[in-house]
């Protein structure tokens, strides 16, 4: 086995040569997180506004119902949409097993979750400060979730980001409703799970630099929104 | 039920009917009765004064004048029919900690107008007028909540006005202020008036009770201790607990 140093090399020799193989992995990588994320924000950040801002019948039992999503096991996820999506599953007839909608599919039912729950605590913490202001100004019930998600926006940008870490970096769902097929469902992850298994390390610690780096960059970005927000005072 | 504590009728020839009614109005909390049996008549045009001593209840007493809490006992009427979201449509209060919200100071003025429906170019004159009369022209595109303490409360009294309430219910709108910004925040009281609107205004201040009031209710306990003409019951008061409070005593209940 070659040293780690030597490996390594090889690893950052094949990111700076842009290789074809690699950069269609990364951007099928980003097509399913991001499709997964903007989804999970269309579903979770109204829910969680919704959940933030009003009281309701069995709204505890929501809460509770929204915080042991949040550590959904991806591998059990993976399996349920499998059963779903398979031939003999309930929605076998769309044909989509193995195929990148599936994997959009199980990472939006992880991040969703995510999204919704850290969108309620969001919501419910800038509504305790707005509620007697909103109540006064009789401010309907679209209004003030619509409201209450445009003021919280900064928070908000730092939750899809948050769902955005979770997706991209998740590989037990993926693998089971993807399938790893080779130009068709190949993402960093199971990437990276595969050629670690075939020996071929050098492929996957490249694959493991790309997704830190993209770590690193999610992490500066949510630094930077904090800090823009604070110096405009809209957090 | 017995007599309402304030009720201009007897100076008036004519009598007006009451913009606002409160009778035999409770409110309890935490076991314990913090307002106790408020009757008041409000009349349109009208600036009255509600003083009294930390925990006498005068911002509660304005809550639930506004409809944002209900009374445990007795009702609150608003022009003879019930306190209801309609009615609280036409007035609106200033709370002595301004909510800013995250947004510009013009977009704070336009939400106001928004969520009562006013669109287009009614909304655009109407802002920029507010934002002329409450002398904030130059900071509309300032992100609110980095303005100073007097600027957040003139936009909170210029984001009142600017639906034109009937009633507008002020908490210690110049609490904490210098007295440039007190001037600035009595000038936009008394414009609002011009303009039609009744005011109940909460202070601890007496020279600002005697500038823009015209009756006042003095409250200690949860209970109006003594109403009348604000210079009235400044320079005579004839209850124990306005007494002690205008001249800087502590006064306990059953133990003057």
């Amino acid at each position: 086995m070659e040293s780690f140093s030597a490996i390594l090399i090889e690893a950052i020799g094949l990111i700076l040569s842009w290789d074809a193989d690699v950069i269609e992995i990364i951007l099928l990588s980003l097509r399913v997180t991001l499709t997964a994320v903007a989804v999970s924000c269309v579903i979770g950040l109204p829910l969680g506004a919704v959940v933030g801002a009003f009281r309701f019948p069995l709204r505890t039992g929501v809460l509770v119902a929204m915080n042991t999503l949040m550590g959904l096991p991806p591998v059990v996820v993976g399996l349920m949409v499998y059963l779903m999506l398979s031939a003999s599953g309930p929605m076998g007839v769309l044909g989509l097993l193995y195929t990148p909608t599936a994997m959009i599919v199980a990472q939006t039912i992880l991040v969703t979750p995510i999204v919704a729950a850290l969108t309620r605590q969001v919501i419910e913490d800038l509504n305790g400060e707005y509620a007697e202001q909103f109540e006064s100004l009789g401010v309907g019930r679209l209004d003030r979730v619509l409201a209450l998600l445009w003021d919280a926006r900064y928070s908000l940008l730092t939750v899809a980001l948050a769902g955005f870490g979770r997706a991209v970096a998740e590989v037990g769902a993926v693998i089971i409703v993807g399938g790893n097929i080779n130009h068709v469902t190949r993402v960093m992850t199971t990437t990276i799970a595969l050629e670690t298994s075939k020996g071929n390390l050098q492929l996957a610690l490249a694959l493991g630099l790309i997704l830190l780096a993209i770590a690193v960059v999610v992490n500066g970005l949510l630094m930077a929104i904090r800090g823009t927000a604070a110096r405009a005072a809209y957090v | 039920m017995s007599e309402p504590a304030i009720d201009i009728r007897a100076h008036s020839a004519v009598a007006p009917q009451p913009l606002m009614s409160a009778r035999g109005v409770c409110f309890d909390a935490g076991g314990q009765r913090l307002i106790d049996g408020v009757d008041l008549d409000v009349l349109p045009g009208r600036c009255t004064v509600i003083m009294g001593a930390n925990g006498s209840g005068k911002s509660l007493l304005l809550r639930l004048l506004h409809g944002l809490l209900t009374p445990s006992e007795g009702s609150i009427a608003w022009r003879g029919r019930p306190l209801d979201r309609a009615a609280r449509r036409e007035q609106a209060m200033v709370f002595q900690r301004p909510v800013m919200l995250r947004r510009s100071v013009a977009a704070n003025l336009r939400f106001a107008l928004s969520v009562r429906g006013v669109r287009g170019p009614e909304r655009k004159t109407r802002e920029a007028e507010t934002l002329t009369l409450a002398r904030l022209d130059g900071l509309k595109d300032r992100p609110a909540r980095v303005l100073s303490g007097g600027e957040q409360q003139r936009l909170a009294m210029a984001r009142a006005m600017i639906s034109a309430p009937k009633l507008l219910l002020l908490d210690e709108p110049t609490a904490s202020l210098d007295p440039a910004s007190t001037l600035a925040i009595e000038n936009l009281i008394a414009q609002a008036r011009e303009s039609g609107a009744t005011i109940i205004l909460v202070t601890h201040d007496a020279g600002q009770a005697r500038r823009l009031g015209d009756d006042l209710i003095f409250l200690h306990g949860g209970r109006i201790a003594e109403t009348g003409p604000v210079v009235r019951v400044l320079d005579a008061p004839r209850s124990k607990a306005a007494q002690a409070w205008l001249s800087g005593r502590l006064f306990v209940p059953n133990n003057p």
